[in-house]
């Protein structure tokens, strides 16, 4: 467990380090610059506008961050050959894809964590307080994190046996795939015959980002049900522990040449 | 019980995108390096011995073979820890200072919290790098990062050291100190395997050398063995600048440098050319029979392998 912990508290000190969240700066100055600019041009709808903005850039932010680290975890160390000293120690390979998941969804969690106190200071600069309502945010944050931890956990099982290139091609395309996954489930209960099949077999294999995005939902002060909370987390959990489990496999076989 | 004992570890690579063919890495190499030894892995570049160290390191799996460290196997997760490894040409985090990463690497090894700051000073003590322990390794040479390479290998007093061309990038003093390190491990009792193809430094350090090319063992042996082949010459020096005409008149090579005068002959002709010398009344230095160099063994040893490759082929 300490090495798993070494390794991830490593990750994360090379994203600082990197100034990747230097982003948030970005975050900050869009938001600051939205919120100003929706008080003064738009009535009753500020807040809609804010949380439907703030939410949607914490999203996209964070899945950037995800997949353009993610993809570089294993074979960055590869190609560094920074892993021979790593696993030249009492080190397991598990553990060191482990290790690396957290690292990158520590950062993750403390990234969209900043980005959180952005949007609520933007929505109290536009409402001037809060509402009971408001509390749906932190929810449909909590769904932002799950789609992250699907994210870091795909960019690490492509990362384990393709380049980097073509690791972000394909976490980029999973990610827009799962994105429009509820249509791709309506697209299969319409049509029919091999269509029908390889549809539902690409709606089901693909992560089911609709489902954990809310965004949408809490910006119209819609309440989030506690089943919908539970089997969420339950399917991010499951599914990302799935591609973890992809990514030591194929990784426990691979010569580091 | 030897503390590296490798038997007919193999390597076949498989190379080709649509139509995998194979490529033999290793050929079934067979070694056994004692404990407290110095041994010396020797050849040219592309001869197997990285990927002989990476399959003893458990990066590369072997085709076939095993290996054992220390009376376990390599695939036992104990070993690593008994273990040190600098690779060839290293490169670390260099986001992290010095302390920083040998702090990571300490852990990793499990080497417990409260030993880990003064272990840390030790070492980047030991490998000349105490004062610029606070640097982030962006900033270090080749020199300095090979140093700070050598110091994650010994960080956890490990009982066996393996060294992939320790030498590269060094300058000679940098080359010197870490050839004094050597000898230090040894002198604590431990195992030092280092690849090289450097052969003075091999000549100078090891023990015992194995001999690699094209994949294949060639030859063990100390190398007082390996180069005892006396050439059927001798070597006298003298003090002068003048070469009497009866040493010509023996065939003698002679070379003058300063104020002494070196002549190889046949050994044959050694009273005849030791008789002349008294004659003109010159100073004698030395008379030695010349031996085989390592490098000379090297190169004959690595023209034979290839004219047998070239035979075969």
């Amino acid at each position: 467990m300490n090495r798993i912990t070494c390794i991830a508290s490593n990750t994360f000190r090379e994203a600082v380090r990197d100034r990747v969240l230097y982003n948030l700066i970005a975050f900050a100055l869009l938001l600051s610059g939205a919120a100003i600019l929706v008080g003064q041009i738009s009535i009753d709808i500020e807040k809609l506008v804010v949380i439907n903005l703030g939410l949607t850039a914490v999203s996209l932010f964070g899945v950037v961050i995800a997949i353009f680290i993610g993809i570089g975890l294993v074979s960055k160390e590869i190609e560094k050959r920074t892993l021979y000293t790593v696993l030249s120690r009492p080190v397991r390979r598990w553990e060191f894809i482990v290790g690396k998941f957290f690292g990158l969804a520590g950062t993750l969690v403390v990234n969209a964590f900043f980005m959180a106190i952005g949007v609520f200071g933007a929505l109290l600069y536009v409402a001037h307080k809060f509402q009971a309502p408001d509390g749906w945010v932190l929810v449909a944050l909590y769904f932002i994190i799950l789609q992250f931890l699907i994210i870091c956990s795909l960019a690490l099982l492509f990362s384990s046996f393709s380049s980097p290139l073509l690791s972000a091609v394909f976490a980029f395309s999973l990610f827009v795939i799962g994105t429009f996954s509820e249509d791709l489930r309506n697209f299969a209960a319409m049509a029919a015959g091999p269509a029908k099949w390889l549809a539902t077999a690409v709606a089901y294999i693909v992560p089911n980002f609709s489902a954990l995005n809310i965004i949408s939902s809490v910006a119209h002060a819609r309440p989030v049900s506690t089943q919908l909370i539970l089997y969420n987390t339950i399917y991010a959990l499951l599914y990302a522990t799935m591609a973890l489990c992809g990514a030591v496999l194929i990784f426990q076989r691979r010569n580091l040449k | 019980m030897p503390a590296i004992e490798i038997i007919g570890l193999e390597k076949t690579y498989s190379v080709g995108f649509w139509r995998k063919r194979p490529k033999l890495a290793l050929k079934p190499l067979h070694l056994a390096v004692e404990e407290g030894e110095i041994f010396g892995f020797l050849g040219p570049n592309g001869a197997g011995k990285t990927t002989t160290l990476k399959m003893l390191m458990g990066l590369v799996f072997p085709t076939a073979g095993s290996a054992r460290i220390l009376g376990l196997d390599i695939n036992d997760p104990q070993v690593k820890a008994q273990i040190g490894f600098l690779p060839e040409q290293p490169y670390f985090y260099d986001y992290l200072t010095a302390h920083e990463l040998l702090d990571y690497y300490g852990r990793l090894s499990g080497v417990p919290g409260k030993d880990l700051p003064p272990r840390i000073e030790k070492v980047l003590d030991r490998v000349g790098l105490r004062d610029i322990r606070g640097v982030q390794l962006r900033k270090f040479s080749k020199g300095m990062l090979q140093r700070v390479g050598i110091a994650q290998a010994i960080l956890h007093e490990p009982k066996v050291v393996f060294f992939d061309e320790p030498m590269s990038g060094l300058d000679p003093m940098g080359r010197r100190e870490v050839r004094d390190l050597m000898e230090q491990l040894k002198q604590e009792g431990k195992t030092v395997f280092f690849s090289t193809h450097i052969l003075s430094d091999a000549e100078a350090l090891c023990d015992r050398v194995a001999v690699i090319h094209l994949g294949e063992l060639r030859a063990v042996g100390a190398v007082a063995e390996l180069t005892s082949g006396v050439q059927g010459k001798i070597e006298i020096v003298w003090q002068g600048t003048t070469v009497p005409a009866a040493i010509k008149a023996l065939g003698a090579e002679c070379h003058v440098t300063g104020d002494t005068v070196r002549a190889v002959l046949k050994e044959e002709s050694q009273d005849m050319a030791v008789d002349a010398l008294r004659r003109e009344h010159l100073l004698m230095i030395s008379v030695v029979p010349v031996r085989t160099t390592l490098e000379q063994y090297f190169v004959e040893k690595l023209k034979r392998a290839e004219q047998t490759a070239g035979g075969t082929a």
